[in-house]
């Protein structure tokens, strides 16, 4: 690991406001005081904040249905954050686009959507617009294994590698694509080698070892930035919620799809832990210290919280706002 | 000020439409399937990558969701991005940037983020070609909110909505008919711009109104002039932009005829004349001396044989006849 001391203080303290987000949620959802669907991305932390760590503000990046953490990790605000999950006035997208369209062009989040793989040929976009202008930035796009299966992912790998345009194509694979593992979806498990046929430096990574995901984002960035992208990142991780909302999708309950002990094996390789561990070991910092980092998250989300609620909803009125640009 | 005003083809139009909205603003590209090569676009992408470059002038792959997607994505990293499809029916591929993406971005983004690009849709009928090289899918993409929908009927309007559709922060769907590409028309040199959403008069008349875009416009031209031998004084329409629809236009129109005939080149079952008709239906029905009458294409997809053909697609006859018996069956 070569990361310094700040760099790791910085990569555990935005995993863990993550984390302390996304279980915060899980109340609110129960009560149904939160409805529009919400994709919690706790146990993947590592691969938003090892990813997003890597590139600068003005850098693009473009997620999907499950892009909390992204949107934070890039340095989205916590309260616009979690106002838009309520669905109130003054979340990142106005309460028009819920938990699932968190645009916010102003820390570089271009936009997130549901429609698995949707985003891909838009990052790439991006990613032209930056070699058109000669501008220094890379983009990065965010996809689960789900969007394998579709076509568009395959045109864009083609594309970017016969253009060598800035992306990375950060595929974060947790085995599921919503109900059917992986298995199922797919002959090969290897996702990473679908970038090989189109010339696309490939690599599979730990996506719950930060350290590991931040390094290899840092060198796919620093060949983009060269001119020598595009880069495809295969970051193998799990997601401890279920596809969606609180429920853990545990065989035998009413979802019935994940067994119980694999959920307990994954548990043991919890992002945040690994890196705790290696902190503690190496004394980077006392466990004190790292009590107070999850004490001051723990400030931010109740703030986060009561700003939304006292926010207002859109007002009817204003319905067909939005529509056009004037 | 004198305005220098020159005869040019609907497709070298739309060519200069480029060539001034390219130098004039660096963010302006073009991408898409067959910009390299006239047997896809004519000459409507002439002299734009020896100008513009390849980088700005981008030939494709045939990948259309994939670089419809790029086109959406480059304008939302700032670009005002023209993405070509030479033959509209491959748009299909295309409905998920378009659709889902780019006409809902803007609102879902609570007003932050604008998507400036231009679909560009290419109506190539008649040759033989068969139903999956000649649809005229416009009335499948004026449903959704957030495009708007132009179709110039004209050369001057052909450059004149192409400026438009680029300088426009939202998304545009611009529909061109292979079937124009050689009409002349008078166009000004200097760059200028046609409104979207407002329609032109090109014939007043007072017997009855026909309402018709792109090239339904001539056709419904010369059918006005046959109708004239038949004492029949009909006013013709074009619409310009499909979406949003010139209402005003419309309804001042048939409060002063009292007849409504709609001719378009798309389908009938929930088409253009289909909104059309409810427009004018929902204004108030009681103004109309006879009922509203939709030419369009019949619920078929086109054919190959021109045997067939020569029935399918709507023309100048058609319509003169439809007029005639609606107008004499409702003095």
């Amino acid at each position: 690991m070569n990361c310094s001391r700040e760099q790791l203080i910085g990569l555990y303290t935005k995993m863990v406001r993550i984390r302390l987000c996304e279980e915060s949620f899980i109340e609110p959802i129960l009560s149904k005081e939160i409805r529009c669907p919400v994709h919690l991305c706790t146990g993947q932390e590592a691969v938003a904040v090892g990813i997003c760590s890597a590139l600068e503000h003005d850098d693009y990046i473009f997620g999907n249905h499950r892009s909390h953490g992204h949107y934070l990790a890039k340095g989205g605000r916590m309260r616009d954050l979690v106002a838009e999950v309520y669905c109130r006035e003054s979340g990142c997208s106005r309460g028009r686009g819920g938990s699932m369209h968190l645009i916010d062009p102003s820390v570089g989040m271009m936009g997130t959507a549901p429609i698995v793989a949707g985003t891909i040929p838009l990052a790439m976009g991006a990613a032209l617009a930056a070699k058109i202008r000669n501008d220094g930035r890379v983009a990065v796009s965010f996809f689960g294994d789900g969007a394998t299966g579709e076509g568009v992912l395959c045109e864009s790998l083609n594309f970017a590698a016969l253009k060598k345009l800035p992306i990375v194509f950060v595929c974060e694979n947790n085995f599921y694509s919503t109900h059917l593992p992986i298995d199922e979806i797919r002959v090969s498990q290897k996702i990473f080698e679908l970038g090989i046929p189109f010339g696309e430096l490939s690599h599979r990574i730990d996506g719950n070892d930060v350290v590991e995901v931040h390094r290899a984002a840092r060198k796919a960035v620093d060949l983009c930035r060269k001119g020598k992208g595009p880069v495809f990142l295969e970051c193998l991780t799990y997601r401890m919620h279920g596809h969606v909302g609180p429920d853990d999708n545990i065989q035998g309950a009413h979802t019935d799809i994940r067994p119980l002990k694999e959920i307990e094996k994954w548990r043991k390789k919890d992002p945040i832990k690994k890196l705790e561990k290696h902190i503690l070991k190496n004394k980077v910092a006392s466990r004190k210290e790292l009590m107070e980092i999850h004490a001051q998250a723990e400030l931010e989300v109740l703030d986060a919280h009561s700003f939304a609620l006292n926010s207002s909803f859109p007002r009817e009125e204003e319905l067909s706002l939005y529509v056009y640009k004037n | 000020m004198s305005i220098k005003t020159r005869k040019l083809t609907y497709s070298l139009a739309i060519n200069e439409a480029f060539h001034q909205m390219m130098s004039l603003d660096e963010s302006v590209i073009l991408i898409g399937q067959g910009v390299k090569s006239p047997w896809y676009v004519g000459n409507t992408a002439q002299g734009l990558i020896k100008r513009f470059g390849e980088q700005r002038v981008i030939d494709t792959p045939v990948s259309e969701n994939s670089m419809t997607g790029a086109a959406v994505g480059a304008a939302l990293a700032g670009m005002r991005a023209v993405v070509v499809h030479p033959r509209m029916d491959f748009m299909l591929y295309a409905f998920d940037p378009i659709i889902n993406e780019a006409a809902n971005w803007f609102y879902m983004s609570g007003g932050k983020a604008p998507v400036p690009v231009v679909f560009w849709g290419v109506i190539n009928r008649g040759g033989e070609q068969a139903a999956q090289h000649s649809q005229a899918l416009h009335a499948i993409f004026s449903h959704a909110p957030g495009l708007k929908v132009v179709m110039p009927a004209t050369p001057y309007d052909a450059k004149g909505l192409m400026v438009a559709a680029i300088k426009d922060d939202n998304p545009v769907v611009f529909i061109d008919d292979r079937w124009l590409y050689d009409t002349e028309g008078d166009v000004p040199e200097e760059l200028y711009s046609v409104p979207i959403g407002k329609g032109a008069i090109r014939k007043e008349g007072k017997d009855v109104s026909l309402i018709a875009s792109s090239f339904m416009v001539g056709e419904s031209l010369k059918a006005a002039s046959e109708l004239e031998k038949h004492g029949i004084d009909a006013e013709v329409l074009d619409l310009r932009t499909v979406k949003p629809l010139d209402v005003e236009m419309i309804l001042k129109s048939v409060e002063k005829t009292g007849r409504a005939v709609i001719v378009d080149s798309g389908w009938k079952t929930c088409g253009l004349a289909a909104e059309v008709s409810a427009i004018i239906a929902e204004n108030d029905i009681r103004i109309l001396k006879s009922p509203i009458r939709r030419i369009t294409l019949p619920d078929i997809p086109g054919p190959a044989a021109r045997s067939l053909e020569n029935k399918y697609y709507v023309k100048c006859p058609v319509i003169v006849d439809a007029v005639r018996k609606l107008v004499v069956a409702h003095v």
